[in-house]
């Protein structure tokens, strides 16, 4: 189908941006990517009166990296965090998560125009960026005619494609903060295609402690729950020696806090030991990880 | 001061062509391409980014028509699957390795999905450097966005390992 008839306008600048939100009222929608947006109003799941594109607005193309982490701009498309990309080089030295659940991240014709922002602001628990927001402990920035507020990944996240954002705001970057010393990740999804969405998906950050035993462990799922959450799994495994910690006990862990809806896809058991063993698999990587990071630093 | 429309008139170039074209704003690129330019080589199958067929270039780049407005390429330069093959400067065309590739390895059957393999296989080609070795992940990476659903693929990473071959020796 097409989409049905709105308005549209393209303003240079954000305060432009915002007056043009203002002035149309809880109807308008910004545009960043698409990738997203397009789809939902071809179908007709969404019939916004006014499009407020933000391509035209400067400055928001930009990857911050400093030692507390990454800040991505609200037009940074996915293939700028990824591969040999000057941006995905710096943020991953960061906090590797992002390039790696990037990767997962449909295909390569929809990574060059889809943003790594609107994939948040999107808030679809099936995206790969707002379960690393979350793992990672993030927060958006969001302008309004009043100003900019800092809003933590909890607050921002309402339910399945809805956040805290309404009327004259939009979201200009995402920070998601930087690995914690001695720490390993690791990013794992089963699809039916890859680069489709996840049937279940696993994104886990593990922490040893200086003598390279279990510390922390925290993992986030995609397609199980309506809104990103960050599981501690480190009771399961807490104080054993990286080389010798039962990963599948963390897995087992995991099954028992998820608790996922069934669809065409899968059912909510299937979903459960989809997130066990997916656990398992990104616990030992990131703990491998870690343990070399461990060494080096 | 910006303006809030339904209507405008877009300036793009289209396979090295400067055209202009007012469309209402909520028209998808993919259907400017062939309603509003006439350029029906672009197909367009699931219109919503699942299935490839609408892939065209946009500064180089390969996007999916269809998640993209018209108005968005204003100013920009889109290339189509008919802007694929070259002048020979004999009042013919040599067509684009990975055009040569599928005819020679029976890439296609009934050739909807073809254009937007065409486009995403060329853009990630051209892109790459022709003298690496051009692994299965790399060729599973680029078709992997697109579906077929009549040869399958076995044939498809045929012809892509081939239009890299003959790249790499034209080198």
């Amino acid at each position: 189908m097409k989409p049905a008839p709105f308005r549209y306008a393209d303003p240079d600048t954000l305060d432009e941006a915002l007056a043009v939100l203002s002035a149309e009222g809880e109807g308008a929608k910004v545009l960043a990517g698409g990738q997203s947006l397009l789809p939902l109003l071809s179908m007709r799941l969404a019939a916004p009166t006014t499009l407020v594109d933000i391509n035209r607005v400067p400055g928001l193309d930009t990857v911050e990296v400093t030692g507390d982490g990454v800040t991505v701009g609200a037009l940074v498309r996915h293939n700028q965090l990824l591969g040999g990309h000057r941006d995905a080089m710096a943020a991953a030295r960061v906090q590797p998560l992002l390039a790696r659940a990037t990767a997962n991240v449909a295909h390569p014709a929809i990574r060059n125009r889809g943003t790594t922002v609107g994939s948040i602001a999107h808030a679809d628990p099936s995206g790969e960026m707002t379960a690393v927001l979350a793992l990672t402990g993030g927060s958006v920035t969001v302008a309004s005619p009043a100003g900019v507020q800092t809003v933590e990944w909890r607050d921002f996240f309402v339910g399945p494609l809805e956040t805290s954002v309404h009327g004259a705001e939009v979201v200009t970057s995402a920070f998601f903060p930087a690995l914690p010393p001695r720490s390993g990740t690791a990013f794992a999804e089963v699809a039916r295609r890859k680069g489709d969405y996840a049937v279940c998906g696993a994104g886990v950050v593990v922490t040893l402690d200086q003598d390279r035993r279990v510390e922390r462990i925290r993992a986030s799922y995609l397609s199980v729950g309506l809104t990103p959450e960050v599981h501690d799994l480190t009771d399961a495994v807490v104080g054993k020696p990286v080389d010798s910690a039962d990963w599948a006990a963390a897995g087992a862990l995991a099954r028992t806090l998820v608790d996922p809806d069934a669809d065409i896809h899968a059912s909510a058991d299937y979903r459960r030991l989809l997130v066990a063993v997916l656990t398992e698999r990104t616990l030992a990587s990131a703990a491998a990880e870690a343990a070399a990071r461990a060494t080096v630093e | 001061m910006t303006t809030v429309d339904t209507e405008r008139t877009v300036t793009v170039t289209v396979n090295g062509v400067p055209r202009e074209t007012t469309v209402p704003v909520r028209r998808l690129l993919s259907d400017a391409l062939r309603h509003d330019l006439g350029l029906t080589g672009t197909h367009v199958g699931c219109e919503h980014g699942v299935c490839g067929s609408c892939t065209v270039l946009v500064d180089g780049d390969p996007v999916r028509s269809c998640l993209m407005l018209a108005v968005q390429v204003e100013g920009r330069s889109v290339t189509t699957v008919e802007g694929l093959a070259r002048d020979d400067h004999r009042g013919g065309q040599v067509l684009h390795p990975v055009q040569e590739a599928f005819r020679e390895c029976h890439a296609l059957q009934c050739g909807f999905c073809t254009p937007g393999f065409l486009m995403t296989i060329a853009a990630g080609l051209d892109k790459r450097d022709p003298a690496a070795e051009l692994t299965e992940e790399e060729v599973d990476d680029m078709v992997g966005g697109n579906l077929c659903r009549c040869t399958g693929y076995a044939n498809i990473t045929k012809a892509v390992h081939s239009a890299a071959a003959a790249m790499r020796d034209a080198r």
